[in-house]
């Protein structure tokens, strides 16, 4: 244990994801040693991040205003909506430049481990934005691991009903990981190839 | 296969360990404590990311170092194959194959197979449910590396269903179980997989289990009575080894026993209520069977699945861990008579003269974290 300061940014550091104990001490050692400049500006990032960021109103991506760049962009096809667990799968796909579409974050997939059920998501949200019609076609890009098939499963059930059509992404990606690991062309492809599900 | 060259950095009790390995029969021997079981552990674990000793990986780590390595040099015909595991408690570890990393741990079984004999095995007749099912599925692994991912997906959804459930008791009758329909789905989808694969491998296994007891007790009364294991499900099945079919069987029970279920808070149906009975003749081993009657059982078990295995074209290195102290002369000459054969096997003891002759080989000295080869063995 260190003293007061010291050992509250290490508590802190050792709060974030990927960060044990060792490391988060050899992180504050380093802050400790640092030039106050750059200390100055890396505090900085840190409020403004959380001042100025929001999620866009519309999809639930990150967004520097009400809405995010994707959704105002008018020439983005209205009629096929892409449905990821979390912002950065956003930019995987947007790396691909594969999809035209726009997109719906839900926040998460169906964990109980972790007490996430559907409405911990933005599940309702998605249905409102299905109401008017003008969305055709439903991607889902959920992760492809258990939680990330048991999400798509259940959104399946609850869209197929309304006579869309669903489709889910090609296998060929790396089982039981992440959708944000998986390489542009390989994550290309499984867009190309996405199959309709039942 | 063989191992020709083992490394190990911080693993258990060896800070460092440089290990030159030969085909054929070698003998770790050394007094109490002093670091046999550790290095044929070490090899063990490449080949089923598993202790045999023990279920985390924390105590494989030397205590006060961060992560343990272990390497090692496989042949497999006239091919070479450089393994690497590194083992760092609390994160993922990291596998690498000829110094190419592997995008996961589990990619790396396959590449070395091994079976482990040792005292822990009378688990196996005489301990619970689970340490039989953990025999089956450790051996469904080691000739398919596939179901590693198929028994890891269906612990994670039964995880997930019975926090789901449980969750649903705690807050009242049916309340938060949209969802519990995809869990039954997944569970049973992963359960009708696990389930035909444990049913079609005991097939498999049944005859060369009932030669291997043979051989091990060979004394008249073993001559006849049959050691035959049978599968025991949590449910009511069809008599087939579709995965489909077992499939729908058990999400029928699962849609029968709901009710059950949910007043419990734990998923009551499927691969992780099952068991394995043994028995001799018309008895049931556990609870009838005398010590070394169950002794021979064990080391049936495992001979079977050294002789499945080999079957298969696959010769896995063979690991006696301090086996032999355990046994009497006969049993000892007859273990020893069947294994003299291996590419390479690895017997670890306290005294020399606890191997059998036949399997003294090459003797290493084990003490205090090192293993030196010692001079060919004069005792004739
Ligand atoms: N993580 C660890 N760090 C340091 N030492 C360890 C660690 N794990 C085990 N040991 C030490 O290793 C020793 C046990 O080694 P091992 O089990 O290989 O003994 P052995 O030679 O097989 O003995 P036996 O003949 O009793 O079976 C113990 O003294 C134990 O303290
Ligand atoms: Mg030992
Ligand atoms: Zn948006």
């Amino acid at each position: 244990m260190y003293e007061g300061v010291v050992q509250d940014l290490i508590d802190e550091l050792g709060r974030l994801p990927g960060i044990g104990p060792k490391s988060a001490q050899r992180i504050a050692f380093y802050l400790l040693d640092a030039d106050p400049v750059d200390v100055r500006r890396f505090a900085d990032v840190l409020i403004e991040v959380k001042e100025k960021v929001r999620f866009c109103a519309t999809c639930g991506n990150v967004a520097e205003s009400e809405t995010c760049r994707i959704c105002a962009d008018p020439r983005r096809d209205q009629s096929v909506l892409c449905v990821v667990e979390e912002s950065k799968d956003v930019v995987a796909i947007e790396r691909t430049r594969e999809f035209r579409g726009r997109y719906h974050v839900l926040g998460g997939a169906i964990s109980p481990i972790d007490g996430r059920g559907p409405d911990d998501l933005r599940i309702r949200e998605l249905m409102q934005r299905l109401a008017d019609g003008a969305i055709t076609e439903i991607i889902l890009a959920t992760d492809p691991n258990l939680e990330g098939e048991a999400t798509a499963t259940y959104l399946t059930r609850l869209l197929k009903p309304l006579g869309l059509r669903v489709t889910r992404l090609a296998s060929g990606l790396p089982v039981g990981g992440d959708l944000e690991y998986a390489d542009e062309v390989t994550l290309g492809r499984a867009f190309e190839g996405r199959r309709t599900v039942d | 296969m063989h191992v020709t060259h083992l490394s190990l950095h911080d693993f258990r009790s060896y800070p460092e360990l440089e290990l030159p390995l030969e085909p054929g029969a070698s003998a770790f021997i050394g007094a109490n404590g002093q670091g046999k079981t550790n290095l044929v552990e070490a090899i063990d674990y490449l080949a089923t990311l598993g202790s045999h000793r023990v279920a985390a990986d924390a105590p494989l780590v030397r205590v006060g170092a961060e992560r343990a390595v272990v390497r090692a040099s496989v042949e497999r015909g006239d091919r070479t194959a450089l393994l690497e595991i590194e083992i760092t408690p609390g994160r993922s570890n990291r596998a690498r194959v000829n110094r190419g990393p592997l995008p996961r741990p589990r990619d790396l079984l396959g590449w070395l197979r091994s079976v482990v004999f040792s005292p822990e095995d009378l688990r196996l007749v005489k301990g619970d449910p689970s340490d039989r099912r953990h025999f089956l599925d450790a051996l469904l692994i080691l000739r398919s590396p596939r179901f590693a991912g198929v028994r890891a997906d269906y612990d994670r959804a039964l995880r997930q269903r019975n926090s789901l459930l449980k969750t649903a008791r705690q807050a009242g009758r049916g309340k938060g179980l949209e969802t519990l329909d995809v869990w039954d789905g997944q569970l049973a989808a992963y359960g009708g997989e696990l389930l035909a694969a444990r049913l079609a491998l005991l097939d498999e296994l049944g005859p060369y289990l009932a030669a291997a007891y043979r051989d091990v007790a060979a004394s008249a009364a073993a001559e006849r009575t049959a050691a035959v294991a049978e599968y025991k499900p949590s449910f009511d099945h069809p008599d087939t080894r579709d995965r489909d079919v077992l499939r729908e069987a058990m999400a029928e029970q699962m849609r029968e026993r709901r009710r059950d279920e949910i007043d419990r808070g734990v998923s009551l149906v499927g691969p992780h209520r099952d068991d394995v009975v043994l028995s001799l003749g018309d008895l049931p081993a556990k609870g009838y069977a005398s010590h070394g009657e169950s002794w021979s059982f064990a080391l049936a078990l495992r001979l079977a699945s050294y002789d499945l295995l080999r079957a298969d074209g696959d010769d896995p290195i063979l690991i006696l861990d301090d086996v032999f102290a355990e046994l009497d002369r006969d049993r000892r000459s007859h273990l020893a008579d069947r294994v003299t054969e291996a590419e390479q096997v690895l017997v670890t003891a306290a005294v020399a003269e606890d191997v059998p002759t036949g399997l003294r080989g090459r003797r290493y000295d084990v003490a205090a974290g090192t293993a030196t080869r010692a001079e060919e063995a004069t005792d004739a």
